[in-house]
């Protein structure tokens, strides 16, 4: 794979000719005071100016609701139709994060390791990635105590590193799938020479160390600090939503007499709902034990399974938590308690 | 030590209190905060950054049950104790602590009669910002609006952050989360939650003190407090009630009497 190195003008063309070619795009744009993705259409401009979109680009993949299959009823027999996994189109996720990239290998974990989700699978395999390196942080930001960094290329088809003095950006080109975009939009670019990347790259400081947290967890899952850490917890789901790890999902009947679909829609661990039973026993019955879970989740289930955390690092919760349950500042926290 | 956390101390110190629900700093901006003993206050701000309605706290049974609460109350938190005591969902016993008129010193208020007072005092005033985004809607036809709304709902991601950050929305069961029937469909889709905003906002028409809790927590920031405080205006030319204020006869859409001119419910 190769590294290029194109203008300001050459990489705002490249966009220009995805746009005139009719491609998908998925890229940030600015609505309603936030900056979150959304498909271009005619007149939409891509944001420029912010740290982190809203939400991450996990719904290309995993959309808040995706009909399973659907069914009719004749008297005793059921006719069941499955939606196929041709349907969808190719899609290019314009200016995710690395973390939003990395998060996406994440997912895929869940939905192809034990069982492999066709429907998932056919929508990741039309998805392109093209990445953008951050120039700039926030204080939500902590990328790089997860073990991520703002100019990482896990999950990328393609990472562009815009370079803050103007002079264009490096293009590197890291997938077949990558390869084809570049072939394509980028020929005749220029091979990058002796970039210094890390010189452009937001520094994003490292506020705590995943392994002492995991270490930590296993023996919290009695420990007063659930509590304290999630009194002020209004139990949305917002955290979860806006998370580009975060899997889980619902299955929802849409049913309508003798006729329905399954749907596969986005879940919360925060919601009291969650895991509410039958009965009325409620395994979680507090706010506490399901910030607990949460945390135990991201920070000791998956390390275990995966070997690094459920958490890439965006600070999207954070930054959409309507109470500052900050998460980084409690996993700091977690890291420091006797 | 200033004058919130001497205060504070002093209402946990004689028993007024064994919980005091105020706001703390944090990342440059304010947030809640829960203090049960002198070693907890110092932290206590109260200022125009407390901008959450830690109101929403006073329903909690995890967060007040077994104790006798102090509220750090700004305006509208005021505004909701006031309509919490009338729909009797306000806990015994319950204070709040406010700044007084001139901004300088603080005032205890005891009983809700005294908080009562304070809101009838200071009725609502709805900022200019916000009446001109109301005539702008008001302004559009019927197929505009509902463009303009289902542009808007396309934008939800039903985490129901308005719904938890609305301290009048406080059901133990949620009509979103009954199933048996599906009132409404449990995903988001502009329609799907479209139905959830009108439910919400319905449910809340007449009883909504327009604190903007609910645009607040939106993450999306789709101004969904629009809709609760056009039908607060609704409420007003037709009932003659403003939002916010004082009700002495009860919520002016659930509350009936054996003397009303409708015979429906009899």
């Amino acid at each position: 794979m190769e590294n290029l190195h194109i203008t300001n003008g050459q990489l705002a063309q490249w966009l220009d000719d995805m746009r005139r070619d009719g491609l998908r795009i998925f890229a940030p744009v600015a609505q309603g005071g936030k900056t979150d993705f959304k498909f271009l259409a005619e007149g939409d401009t891509v944001a420029e100016d912010y740290v982190q979109t809203a939400q991450s680009a996990k719904r290309i993949v995993l959309p808040m609701a995706e009909v399973l299959f659907s069914y009719r009823k004749h008297g005793k027999d059921i006719e069941v139709a499955n939606p196929g996994t041709d349907r969808f189109n190719d899609t290019i996720i314009w200016k995710a994060r690395p973390c939003d990239a990395r998060a996406m290998r994440q997912v895929a974990e869940v939905f192809t390791r034990d069982y492999d989700d066709a429907i998932f699978e056919a929508r990741r395999s039309h998805t392109t990635i093209v990445a953008f390196s951050c120039n700039t942080c926030d204080d939500c930001c902590f990328c790089t105590s997860v073990g991520g960094s703002p100019g990482g290329t896990e999950g990328s088809d393609i990472l562009v590193t815009t370079l803050t003095d103007g002079g264009g950006a490096l293009v590197e080109v890291l997938t077949p799938k990558g390869e084809g975009l570049a072939a394509k939009y980028l020929a005749g670019a220029a091979r990058a020479d002796g970039i210094d990347k890390q010189a452009h790259l937001a520094d994003v400081r490292v506020l705590f160390s995943a392994d002492e947290v995991r270490a930590k967890l296993d023996g919290a899952f009695d420990s007063p600090v659930w509590q304290e850490q999630s009194e002020r917890c209004l139990g949305c789901g917002a955290c979860a939503f806006v998370c580009p790890v975060c899997t889980c999902f619902d299955i929802q009947e849409d049913a309508h007499g003798a006729r329905g679909r399954r749907i596969r829609c986005w879940d919360s661990c925060g919601f009291s709902m969650f895991t509410q039973h039958t009965s009325g026993h409620n395994p979680r019955p507090t706010q506490a034990a399901r910030w607990r879970q949460r945390i135990l989740h991201k920070f000791s289930y998956i390390p275990e399974k995966l070997g690094e955390a459920g958490c890439t690092g965006c600070g999207r919760c954070s930054r959409a938590c309507p109470v500052d349950m900050n998460i980084s500042e409690h996993l700091k926290a977690i890291a420091g308690h006797e | 030590m200033n004058n919130l956390t001497e205060l504070a101390n002093k209402l946990l110190g004689d028993g007024t209190a064994t919980k005091v629900i105020g706001y703390e700093e944090a990342h440059g901006k304010t947030r809640p905060c829960f203090c049960t003993e002198a070693a907890d206050t110092g932290r206590l701000v109260l200022d125009e950054r407390c901008t959450n309605n830690i109101a929403v706290y006073l329903t909690k049974p995890e967060i007040v049950g077994g104790h006798k609460v102090a509220v750090t109350a700004t305006l509208p938190v005021l505004r909701t104790m006031v309509q919490l005591a009338m729909e009797n969902q306000l806990p015994d016993g319950t204070t709040a602590i406010v700044s007084t008129e001139s901004g300088e010193g603080l005032a205890v208020l005891p009983t809700v009669g005294d908080m009562e007072r304070v809101v009838a005092g200071t009725p609502l005033d709805i900022s200019g910002k916000e009446r001109e985004l109301r005539e702008r809607l008001k302004a559009m036809s019927r197929e505009e609006r509902w463009q303009f709304w289902l542009g808007e709902m396309s934008r939800c991601i039903k985490c129901y952050a308005c719904r938890a950050a609305c301290p009048l929305c406080y059901c133990t069961r949620c009509i979103v989360d009954n199933n048996c029937p599906q009132w409404i469909q449990p995903w988001a889709s502009p329609l799907a939650s479209m139905e959830w905003q009108i439910s919400r906002v319905m449910h809340m028409a007449g009883r909504c003190v327009a604190c903007g809790a609910c645009k607040q927590a939106c993450p999306m920031g789709i101004p969904i407090h629009l809709l609760t405080l056009s039908l607060a205006e609704d409420i007003q030319n037709e009932f003659g009630v403003a939002p916010g204020s004082v009700m002495d006869h009860g919520n002016v859409l659930s509350t009936f009497k054996p003397g009303d001119k409708e015979d429906f419910i009899r």
